[in-house]
């Protein structure tokens, strides 16, 4: 098989890089060794979060922002998103002072999106926290949306417009052929002009096949959900100095996460929910409600997502190999980000340059500190 | 309750009691775990408590629980009633509910015994208040005498639907019909099984007796019914039975339908440890892998008893002995050759009870229509009230797997995690792309195996430390 760009991990990194080259006219496929969204873009909490990102990250996420504020325009389908803010609850003064600092760091950035808020507007907006609270850290524009939807809808706007998605297509090994590329798969070999590694917790191996390493490690996120509540909170809970990211979906279940790490067989992709952890997790949630203490958990697991060393992406081309592209290592908060980086990845490969800086994210960051 | 236990036994019905006594009896450690107040499981259920009047209602089968209970009392297993285990990984860690407080255990050997439930099979009006399965009705009678107290319509298919109707018949409940939806086609598919079928005659005997019974009592029965379909009232309760039979419409009027369609395993302990599954198509559900002793894909973890393939409670009580045979030989306290002397009857036994099995499995085979080709308005699943129609349609957007229907659909994602309806969709799932449902997987099954509180779980950070 041939193609303009050949696109590996159809997770919602992949499908947002084919739907931007689809809308403009180049073809590409995307292959994955599962299926659509099997992995952390279809297992993930869904956060459209610009609270509290890495500095690097912030134009880019402020400009996902943007584009999920008008989801529907570009995948006719509203992913069920839901723009009701997140917030980093301050537990005592010193949880204040760090968020305050923080605020004003955003501030000196030029953003304006992250604002204090004191005790009263705070009760005002999650009347049932539990009353030891004392401020926040607020983003209004954040929200939530259904990830596998979403994912769905990337895919199918972009099946629309001619790309080409194939499951059950594992990649063996990846050659380069003059300024293109050769890559055998389960299903036969495909050659393209140039090719995108967007491959999640197995970019790494990907990255090493292209002659073009990172150090990227894979880790099993938990996140548990209950039963269906009558609405009683609109944000998305964080707290500024305890593991706890926390929301009420649409439908009323809470998606509990924060960051706990399941155990992971990564050859088998076997993961083991480790239940002690998760037990804290419910400790710290009982904890900010009280209220909640007898709401049932129905269900937990764990997806498998690329982490860097620093906790931000890589995104960009390769400075080894030809025509060969990265993004990789969302480190847990890729979901958001995932509408610009097909921007990015298609202005890379169409035009050889981009109109948000990626210098930050370079795969070759690494050399300097190896 | 220990930290740690060479033998953790998950079930106190008769596979579970049989293995404790079995396993106890060399002096290993080993902890028995249910849910239910007491021992007997499903078909002993109640069987140390039950008054004697209600005991010879039951019948003959259930009374032979008390010497099997008995035995089990003096034994040297530990027991614990009332503990729920909501989670097993492959390494052995058990997590349980004991108290209101949750806690993580450790084993040598698991055995799982935990049984079957009854297969859910949704029609139209299903989720209606006044349908129920019978099962529940018979748990209620055989605990605490409890009976409908207006006629009830009884419908589905199995050996289990014959025993409650004629159980209640025994005390006086009005059956207004016995609807068994096995289509005639399932007598003709069933005869070449029947010659071994006879040699195990005294189940076939005692399924005559009940059918002689219940004739002899005026009862209604009807075969090959078809298009069973629940109506309600203006207050959305069960008002009309409708169904079908020898080309005619028909219905009836009643507050109560206890439905049952047969029993397959209950595979979500097995599941979330990760052991492997296959298809049976002669049972039409799945079950673990596993060999003869019940050794399943993962070491150390066993399964015996209806919860590894439905073969009845004599069958699951030697098949239990069998599994705590060698669960003494994995902890190296007896020999190969000892396991294998102590085996010969038991295997025996499970041989036999092996007979009237193919027979009474094509016999009583739920037809296709009702497994799935569902109408589109049918509510498959019914906590998040999932339609046969959104279903499909989900197939067509994804790529037709179980699970990506899931994610799209929502159905199995409610209260229930798909322990009502994974079946029902992975049947119109296969339907749907013109497959076998063996050649389809499954949901994954996800941890915890029953809800759980965050307080219940939170309990565990103190428990645990
Ligand atoms: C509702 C129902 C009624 C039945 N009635 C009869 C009958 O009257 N006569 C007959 O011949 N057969 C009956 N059966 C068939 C039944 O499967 C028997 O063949 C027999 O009880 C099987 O024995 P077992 O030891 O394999 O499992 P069971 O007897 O079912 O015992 C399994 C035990 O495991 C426990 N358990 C399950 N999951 C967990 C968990 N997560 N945590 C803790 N404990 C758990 C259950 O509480 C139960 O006590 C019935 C089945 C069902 C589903
Ligand atoms: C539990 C959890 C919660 C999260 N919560 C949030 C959140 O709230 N907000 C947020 O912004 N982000 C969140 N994230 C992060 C976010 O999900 C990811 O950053 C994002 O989905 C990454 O998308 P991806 O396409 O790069 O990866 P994936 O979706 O993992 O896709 C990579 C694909 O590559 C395929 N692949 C791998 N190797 C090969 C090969 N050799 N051949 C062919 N195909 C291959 C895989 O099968 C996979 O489908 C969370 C992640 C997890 C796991």
């Amino acid at each position: 098989m041939k193609t303009e760009v050949l696109i590996i991990g159809a997770g919602l990194i992949g499908a947002s890089t084919a739907l931007q080259l689809a809308m403009r006219g180049c073809s590409c496929i995307v292959i994955d060794k599962d299926s659509p969204g099997r992995h952390a873009s279809g297992a993930n909490a869904g956060g459209l979060r610009q609270l509290n990102r890495d500095p690097a990250e912030i134009p880019l996420s402020v400009a996902a922002a943007k584009m999920w504020h008008n989801i529907e325009s570009l995948v006719d389908s509203d992913c069920d998103v839901r723009f009701s803010g997140q917030l980093r609850v301050a537990e005592n003064k010193a949880d204040m002072e760090k968020l305050e600092q923080r605020a004003a760091m955003v501030r000196s950035m030029g953003y304006q999106h992250e604002e204090i808020i004191g005790k009263k507007e705070l009760y005002q907006l999650v009347p049932a926290l539990s009353p030891h609270c004392v401020g926040a850290l607020l983003c209004r524009g954040d929200g939530y949306g259904r990830p596998y939807h979403a994912l769905t809808a990337f895919r199918r706007k972009a099946e629309s417009l001619g790309a080409i998605f194939q499951s059950n297509t594992e990649v063996y090994s990846i050659e380069q052929l003059g300024e293109g590329w050769e890559v055998r798969t389960s299903q036969g070999t495909f050659y393209s002009d140039s090719l995108v590694n967007c491959a999640g917790g197995w970019a790494g191996k990907l990255a090493d096949m292209m002659q073009d390493p990172a150090p990227l490690t894979a880790k099993a996120l938990m996140l548990m959900v209950t039963e269906r509540l009558p609405h009683f909170v609109d944000p998305v809970m964080g707290a500024a100095s305890r593991k706890l990211s926390f929301k009420q979906m649409q439908n009323g279940t809470l998606i509990i996460g924060g960051a706990l790490v399941a155990k992971l067989d990564f050859a088998t992709e076997k993961t083991e929910i480790d239940w002690s952890q998760l037990a804290q997790s419910a400790k710290t949630v009982v904890d900010f409600f009280p209220q909640l203490k007898d709401v049932r958990i129905v269900r937990a697991w764990a997806g498998i997502e690329g982490f860097m060393p620093d906790n931000i992406p890589v995104i960009g081309a390769s400075q080894q190999v030809k025509n060969g592209y990265h993004a990789f290592g969302f480190s847990a908060h890729g979901f958001q980000l995932s509408p610009v980086i097909g921007v990015i990845l298609a202005q890379l490969i169409l035009d050889g340059k981009t109109e948000l800086s990626i210098e930050d994210f370079s795969i070759s960051r690494f050399d300097k500190q190896a | 309750m220990k930290n740690h236990y060479q033998l953790v036994i998950v079930g106190a019905g008769p596979a579970g009691l049989a293995a404790a006594v079995t396993a106890s009896e060399q002096g290993i450690s080993c902890a028995v775990l249910d849910e239910q107040a007491a021992v007997g499981g499903q078909i002993y259920r109640a069987i140390e408590s039950v008054p004697e009047q209600r005991a010879k209602v039951l019948g003959t089968e259930y009374q032979r629980g008390t010497a099997l209970a008995k035995a089990f009392r003096e034994s040297k297993a530990e027991y614990f009633p009332n503990t729920k285990v909501w989670s097993l990984t492959a390494d052995k860690q058990i997590g349980l509910l004991h108290d209101g407080k949750s806690k993580l255990i450790t084993a040598d050997q698991v055995l799982l015994v935990s049984g079957a439930i009854e297969r859910p099979v949704p029609f139209p009006g299903w989720t209606l208040p006044g349908v129920m399965q019978a099962g529940a009705g018979q748990i209620l009678f055989k605990s605490s005498g409890v009976v409908p107290s207006e006629g009830v319509v009884l419908a589905g298919s199995g050996p289990l639907l014959l025993l409650l109707a004629w159980q209640y018949m025994q005390v006086g409940v009005e059956i207004k019909a016995m609807l068994d939806v096995t289509p005639l086609s399932n007598h003709l598919q069933a005869m070449p099984k029947l010659p071994r079928a006879l040699l195990a005659h005294h189940y076939l005997t005692k399924g005559l007796v009940y059918q002689r019974d219940l004739k002899r009592a005026g009862v209604v029965t009807k075969i090959g019914v078809s298009d069973l379909r629940a109506e309600a009232d203006e207050n959305d309760e069960l008002q009309t039975v409708h169904y079908r039979h020898l080309g005619r419409e028909h219905s009836i009027e009643t507050g109560l339908l206890m439905t049952h369609f047969g029993i397959i395993p209950h595979i979500w302990l097995t599941q979330a440890a990760g052991c492997k599954h296959q298809w049976d198509k002669s049972q039409q559900c799945w079950r673990p892998s596993h060999d003869k002793w019940g050794n399943t894909s993962l070491q150390g973890i066993l399964v015996a008893g209806d919860g590894a393939g439905i073969n009845g409670a004599r069958s699951a009580e030697h098949t239990g002995r069998l599994a705590g045979l060698q669960a003494l030989y994995a902890l190296g306290v007896i020999s190969e050759a000892e396991r294998d002397k102590q085996s010969i009857t038991e295997r025996k036994w499970v041989k036999a009870e092996r007979h009237i099995r193919p027979f009474l499995e094509a016999y009583f085979a739920i037809p296709q229509e009702m497994l799935a080709t569902h109408a589109k308005d049918t509510i498959i699943c019914r906590c998040e009230e999932i339609t046969a129609g959104e279903i499909r349609t989900a197939v067509e957007q994804s790529h037709g797997d179980s699970n990506q229907v899931k994610y799209l659909s929502r159905c199995g994602m409610g209260a229930c995690q798909g322990r009502q309806c994974a079946n029902a969709v992975a049947h119109i799932v296969a339907d749907a792309g013109g497959l076998a449902v063996s050649e389809k997987s499954h949901f994954r099954g996800r941890p915890p195996v029953a809800p759980l509180s965050l307080q219940e779980l939170a309990s565990l950070s103190e428990e645990n430390v």
